[in-house]
């Protein structure tokens, strides 16, 4: 009896592993800044130079920030999706325009619009390295108090839009606590 | 006699000079060529995970990420930060997955100790099933007195031989 179910229940664990693993992402390094507060800077606006933009001018509101980039293909795929949402005009999109050229990041807004209330200019990408990117597009959720609530690796799509982002932005806007079960269920949802 | 001594005065101090001043050329010639910072940048960056490729280090990596970090590396220990610093500052932006070596914490003391467990089961494992195998072997063929016997005799025997 025990020599059978010896290498059964083996092989049993084994598979489980294996299992799981077949369904993680190695690409999607969860972000350490979930629940810290969002780096500070004072980068310049891509438009206008001579505007600049910190993180805690947003305090006492929930924003959005993408990492985006005109040499970026996943952006581009994203891309209509923000458009659409700053359409709605709910939750205000800021954009980090991260290691790019100032023309062709214009260009690139003027073909594809511009969702974004304005860009910043991070050509050195040393903002990015603070914010701890690594893959254009990111999308950080931060809340009003300036923490970081949750991090979008990769463009964002319908299904993270849906679920995810908006109920979550939404909650974020009425000072759900971060415990509720409301809140935990969409955190859930957006993991 | 006067003259001759400062004329040769100026000659020693030219010569000294041309020793001196390339030193004092050398030691201005821009940092990021100081060989004892670029061997705390390769440590330190050696250390690191690139993102981007997650199979290399920051060091070996052609990534442009890996290119950024590996500046922002030479910056902050050029400023001064010790290479623990530079590497916990790594780990708060991009979490221990960055960290080729990983740290020793409860999450990770199955990958620390996991090793040396399985060679812990696999000896007991071996050492039971000999002893098992020892104990079969015993029972399948118990040994009469009149063997034990004979087994005792040629001992002894044989110890006397070994003796003389």
């Amino acid at each position: 009896m025990m020599r059978f179910l010896v290498p059964l229940v083996l092989f049993a664990v084994l598979g489980g592993f294996l299992y799981v693993g077949l369904k993680l992402n190695p690409r999607e390094v969860p972000s350490p800044f979930i629940n810290k507060a969002a780096p500070d800077f004072k980068l310049s606006q891509l438009q206008d130079f001579q505007a600049t933009f910190s993180p805690k001018d947003n305090l006492g509101k929930v924003w959005m920030l993408n990492v985006w980039a005109s040499w970026c293909v996943a952006c581009r795929q994203e891309h209509p999706l923000l458009v659409q949402m700053s359409k709605r005009g709910d939750l205000a999109i800021f954009g980090l325009n991260y290691k790019d050229r100032p023309d062709d990041a214009k260009q690139w807004l003027t073909q594809f619009g511009n969702p974004y209330v304005f860009s910043l200019a991070d050509f050195d990408g040393r903002v990015g390295i603070d914010y701890g990117v690594y893959g254009v597009p990111e999308t950080f959720v931060i809340d009003k108090q300036g923490v970081i609530r949750h991090k979008v690796i990769g463009p964002v799509t319908p299904t993270i839009l849906s679920e995810c982002l908006t109920p979550l932005t939404q909650l974020l806007g009425k000072d759900e606590a971060v415990e509720s079960p409301e809140m935990k269920k969409v955190l859930k949802k957006c993991a | 006699m006067r003259v001759k001594h400062l004329i040769s005065g100026a000659a020693l101090f030219a010569a000294l000079a041309m020793v001196v001043l390339p030193g004092f050329a050398k030691e201005a010639a821009p940092l990021a060529t100081d060989p004892v910072l670029e061997k705390r940048v390769d440590a330190v960056s050696s250390e690191l995970r690139c993102l981007v490729c997650q199979n290399q280090t920051i060091a070996d990596s052609h990534a442009e990420l890996a290119i950024d970090l590996k500046n922002q590396v030479r910056d902050m220990l050029r400023s001064g930060n010790t290479n623990e610093e530079v590497v916990n500052y790594m780990v708060d932006r991009y979490g221990d997955f960055v960290r080729y070596k990983p740290p020793m914490k409860p999450t990770t003391y199955f990958l620390w100790f996991g090793p040396a467990l399985l060679v812990l089961i696999g000896l007991s494992v071996l050492f039971i099933t000999l002893r098992k195998r020892r104990q079969r072997v015993m029972d399948a063929a118990p040994l009469t007195a009149e063997d034990t016997k004979k087994i005792d005799d040629l001992l002894r025997a044989g110890k006397q031989e070994a003796k003389s």
